[in-house]
């Protein structure tokens, strides 16, 4: 290029592409392929709604509401009652969460306020970890291991010394039970607990705590009534994650859950799940309507789950807008 | 009028790792006066001011030699409690930072942890410090809505009346103007004087007519170093070092 004397190089004018035909036709079809990436999912969203209606309209049509209101589960008799099913994976799940909440956070909070810095990667990485165990694993290591230890020591110990409660009572069923399943599941989910509470936790501002610490606070005072009111809208939508997890979790629950569609008070007696009772009998659904019976289990458990996190949702918009954090 | 010595820091130096951001500082803070810090950015003042009520020890890396003297205690000494010599030496911040919470509960906050039950006690000592902060008449009939949707200006001044609600002896203030505009500015300036009445207030500041306006005594601070401190006036009009002098006349900094 001719260049005068005195005048200024132009470097970027000169090097620099001019946008060329070529580079807006690729902005076009990056920005039409994701929009199609984007409605694939809800139309397969909506397929399968549709085709799982479908399917269950036999079921719908011969038991109606009165599927959802019997605990009778009779395949030769051809008597289908969803209750025990929907029973058991509430109540399994409920004690999930009630085990991996004060687990997860309290893991969470040792990992971004207590722990000494060097030992905060590696347990945060042995964590993230058992999320990456096949749940087949966990249900192995349940069988093996958790179930005969419910059976020698903790049914026991429970029954003993909170016997009183109808939620305690024996007789054992070799340690498989709602309170197993429950066990199984809080390992399971705790790591997504304890990931996004992490990441909650890490976004509370410098200034709040040191602003706490000069009033003459303690650390706990301060993960108390700053550090967990700051973030507590976070680790809820953490707990959603948890939660749609273990309701949907088949594999290991089928495995430690003991698969007897009755319902009892007792957490230490066995108890089915909708996701277990799927696994288990759809090969044995002989019959057109045990079939359709089976799809309408799978899309109740599809509803619960969503209803579920619909409501969570809610709650936890209207907490954020009550109060910004 | 009593110039005692409220804190005396004596050969204090402040680490950073291996990096020594205050170096071999002593200093005489005295009681019921107001002692402005000066100096360039990265100077050092704000990080020994946090040193006067132990606030850097939250910062892991943050290490301190020397000592320094609270009414004659050495508040760095092994067996003294932290967490009452930050109540006795409250803080106000740069960036006002108030809890998201109601102002009520965020001038109640300090005397909630601090083992204060009695309602009634609560709501005296927070009207008390809302007036002690010249912001009860603003705040009064909104007392349970939130503190983050005040003015700046106003959640400064809520900052310092939250720090006044537990009674400290001491308030150090960490360029608590800096981010307002001058109205609100020259409302915070006002109150440090009617503060120091009652409390010994240590401020940071870069706006050296700040420091001249509102203090007592000046020091100032360069490249980790106290290269002098005198009375304000003193300071301002004939300094002893020739760096104080290129600092204050503007040729650097």
């Amino acid at each position: 290029m001719e260049k005068k004397p005195g005048s200024p190089v132009r470097l970027f004018s000169t090097y620099a592409r001019s946008s060329t035909r070529r580079v807006r036709l690729m902005d076009g079809i990056a920005g039409k392929g994701t929009m199609a990436a984007g409605l694939l999912i809800v139309a397969l969203l909506v397929l399968l709604l549709n085709e799982m209606f479908r399917l269950s309209l036999p079921a719908i049509c011969h038991f109606g509401i009165g599927f959802f209101t019997s605990s009778d589960w009779d395949p030769q008799g051809e008597r289908f009652g969803v209750l025990p099913f929907l029973y058991g994976t509430l109540v399994s799940s409920a004690i999930a969460l009630v085990i991996a909440i004060p687990f997860g956070i309290g893991t969470a909070l040792f990992l971004t306020e207590l722990a000494p810095q060097r030992l905060r990667g590696a347990v945060a990485f042995v964590v993230d970890m058992l999320a990456a165990i096949p749940s087949v694993v966990y249900g192995l290591w349940g069988v093996f291991v958790l179930a005969p230890l419910m059976q020698s020591h903790v049914g026991p110990f429970l029954e003993k010394t909170l016997g009183f409660l109808p939620l305690f009572r024996g007789p054992f069923y070799g340690g498989v039970s709602m309170l197993t399943a429950g066990l199984i599941l809080a390992v399971m989910v705790v790591p997504f607990i304890v990931a996004i509470a992490r990441e909650v936790l890490l976004t509370v501002p410098v200034d709040l705590k040191a602003a706490s610490y000069a009033l003459g606070a303690t650390q706990w005072e301060t993960i108390w009534k700053v550090v967990l009111p700051y973030s507590r809208v976070g680790i809820g939508g953490g707990v959603v994650l948890a939660l749609g997890r273990a309701l949907g979790e088949t594999m290991a629950v089928t495995m430690v859950i003991g698969n007897q569609p009755r319902i009892n008070a007792s957490i230490l007696q066995p108890g089915y799940s909708m996701a277990a009772v799927l696994a288990n009998e759809f090969n044995e659904a002989s019959s057109k309507l045990y079939l359709s019976v089976l799809v309408e289990v799978g899309l109740t458990l599809f509803l619960v789950t969503f209803l579920i996190n619909i409501a969570a949702r809610v709650l936890l918009w209207r907490m954020r807008s009550v109060h910004p954090h | 009028m009593t110039d005692q010595s409220k804190i005396s820091a004596q050969d204090l130096s402040i680490f950073y790792g291996a990096n020594r951001a205050v170096k071999n500082v002593s200093m005489e803070i005295r009681e019921n006066r107001v002692t402005a810090l000066i100096g360039p950015s990265g100077c050092g003042k704000s990080t020994f001011l946090r040193a006067l009520n132990r606030m850097n020890d939250i910062i892991p890396s943050v290490r301190a030699e020397g000592r320094v003297f609270l009414d004659g205690q050495d508040i760095y000494a092994p067996r003294v409690d932290v967490i009452d010599v930050r109540r006795r030496v409250g803080m106000v911040f740069q960036k006002s930072n108030p809890f998201p919470k109601s102002i009520f509960e965020n001038v109640a906050y300090g005397l909630r942890i601090n083992g204060v039950r009695s309602r009634k006690v609560i709501e005296q000592q927070v009207e008390k410090s809302l007036r002690g902060a010249a912001l009860w008449d603003e705040v009064k009939d909104r007392l349970q809505t939130s503190a983050l949707a005040m003015s700046g200006g106003q959640q400064q001044r809520l900052c310092i009346a939250r720090a006044l609600a537990i009674e400290p002896e001491v308030l150090l203030m960490d360029e608590p103007a800096s981010a307002l505009d001058p109205i609100a500015t020259q409302k915070i300036e006002e109150l440090i004087h009617d503060l120091k009445r009652d409390y010994t207030i240590v401020i940071v500041t870069h706006n050296m007519q700040q420091a001249a306006r509102v203090s007592d005594f000046t020091g100032f601070f360069l490249m980790g170093e106290l290269i002098e401190v005198d009375e304000t006036g003193t300071i301002f009009t004939k300094p002893t070092r020739k760096q104080t002098e290129d600092y204050i006349t503007g040729r650097f900094g």
